[in-house]
């Protein structure tokens, strides 16, 4: 079936099997490999996208789904002049990453949050983030660079 | 892991949903959120060969309120009822139940509708709604009826609803007074329930309710009875366990199960004012 996604502002048409997951579509149909599988069970948050502007676990959604709706990946946060999101700005300053991996799926989650909530507070931040893993950081940066992005 | 193959078929009216089921019989399945769905189609321990899509009745979506009860729309996702003001002020153990599921991702797409008809014992959401005596609206080619959420759970992932039928409301009494207490224990966040608990406390009635302590979703007639006679939380709490049958899993044995019962319908009491 053809799916046609606006990923981070630009059309994606593409002919996939019904059962296409949207990590595949943004992965192997489109070409943006930013988003990371990490569980592929809805556990881990590393497939973390914006749909419609909200946080979802693009592992556990079919393209199909969301044929024809608004998709933000890591890809799309930046600005086109190369300048960083103030998550991505702030995730650098606080060394908020080591490995890496789940990084593009925790800036997506750390942008959905404060979108949604004013005057986040740690520990709003710490449930916030409760479907996002991490094995490298103890998680203590990334809530210090969450808490740094939202009162920019 | 990627689903078996499926014939999709989108449907954006509760006619074309029920036409769609009609049409394929058993081997349609609805698809609403799909956060319960679709990891047993990946784990392959679901497939269907017709999965209709109803993520686009947006007829479903609302939270309203109607003389003593609130209505809300199936296909309403799982973060707007917890942020409703309406469910706070009105149902807040719901409000705070629904909060409890999964984390804030699962929460933008997990739908209220599709968290009951999957008919889990370990899911939250039903708990609350048996503790707030709801009743289940749903829509079939003879019409529309109501079910008592009592009579709605009728084994393991198993409800009353019919293959033809689609669950669009749930009416929810309003209890703006009562006091309540969701109480969710388990090891690490986002998990589910190893055990749960809704405690709900009102001038003249009560309900309680276990999470993960039987093959449905469970309602605690003994414990509600024994505080209508007056029990304090310590009395009623120590027969939580009596009449449930869980199971033994890599998280906990029956008996720890059984005790967690207690421990939690202790504290969910006391929280509540009892």
């Amino acid at each position: 079936m053809e799916v046609s996604l606006n990923i981070n502002g630009v059309t994606h048409t593409h002919d996939v099997e019904p059962r296409t997951l949207l990590v595949q579509f943004i992965r192997e149909s489109a070409g943006l490999t930013g988003t990371n599988i990490g569980c592929d069970t809805s556990s881990c948050g590393a497939c973390t996208v914006h749909l419609n502007g909200e946080s979802i676990k693009s592992c556990t959604v079919l393209a199909a789904q969301v044929d024809e709706m608004e998709i933000t990946t890591i890809e799309g946060l930046a600005e086109s002049n190369g300048d960083l999101h103030p998550m991505q700005q702030a995730f650098h300053e606080c060394h908020a990453l080591q490995c890496g991996y789940c990084t593009p799926g925790m800036v997506m989650a750390c942008v959905s949050l404060v979108n949604e909530n004013e005057d986040l507070t740690e520990s709003q931040v710490r449930e916030g983030l409760e479907g996002n893993l991490c094995r490298c950081t103890g998680y203590h940066n990334i809530v210090k660079a969450a808490l740094q992005a939202s009162e920019s | 892991m990627i689903p078996a193959n499926f014939e999709y078929v989108r449907v954006d009216s509760v006619e074309g949903a029920l036409e769609a089921l009609k049409e394929h019989g058993d081997e349609a399945k609805l698809i609403a959120g799909g956060h319960s769905l679709l990891p047993l189609m990946k784990f392959r321990l679901a497939a269907p060969a017709f999965l209709v899509d109803i993520n686009r009745l947006e007829e479903l979506k609302y939270v309203e309120e109607e003389n003593g009860h609130l209505r809300i729309g199936a296909l309403t996702r799982h973060c707007d009822v917890e942020n409703s003001e309406l469910i706070k002020t009105n149902a807040g153990l719901l409000a705070d139940a629904t909060h409890h599921v999964g984390d804030p991702q699962v929460r933008h797409r997990g739908t209220i509708g599709g968290a009951i008809a999957h008919g889990d014992p370990a899911s939250d959401i039903p708990s609350a709604l048996i503790a707030l005596r709801a009743i289940i609206i749903v829509s079939g080619p003879s019409g529309v009826r109501e079910i008592p959420i009592d009579d709605f759970f009728t084994g393991f992932l198993e409800t009353d609803l019919n293959e033809d039928e689609l669950l669009t409301e749930i009416k929810v009494p309003k209890a703006p007074d009562a006091k309540w207490s969701f109480q969710k224990f388990n090891r690490r966040a986002q998990d589910w329930a190893i055990v749960g608990a809704s405690i709900l406390l009102d001038e003249n009635n009560s309900g309680v309710s276990l999470i993960n302590m039987h093959s449905t979703p469970f309602r605690s007639t003994v414990v509600e009875q024994a505080i209508a006679s007056g029990a304090t939380a310590e009395e009623a709490s120590e027969m939580a366990a009596e009449g449930t049958e869980p199971t033994a899993d890599i998280n906990a044995s029956i008996d720890y199960r059984k005790h967690l019962a207690r421990i939690l319908v202790k504290r969910g009491l006391e929280e509540a004012g009892r």
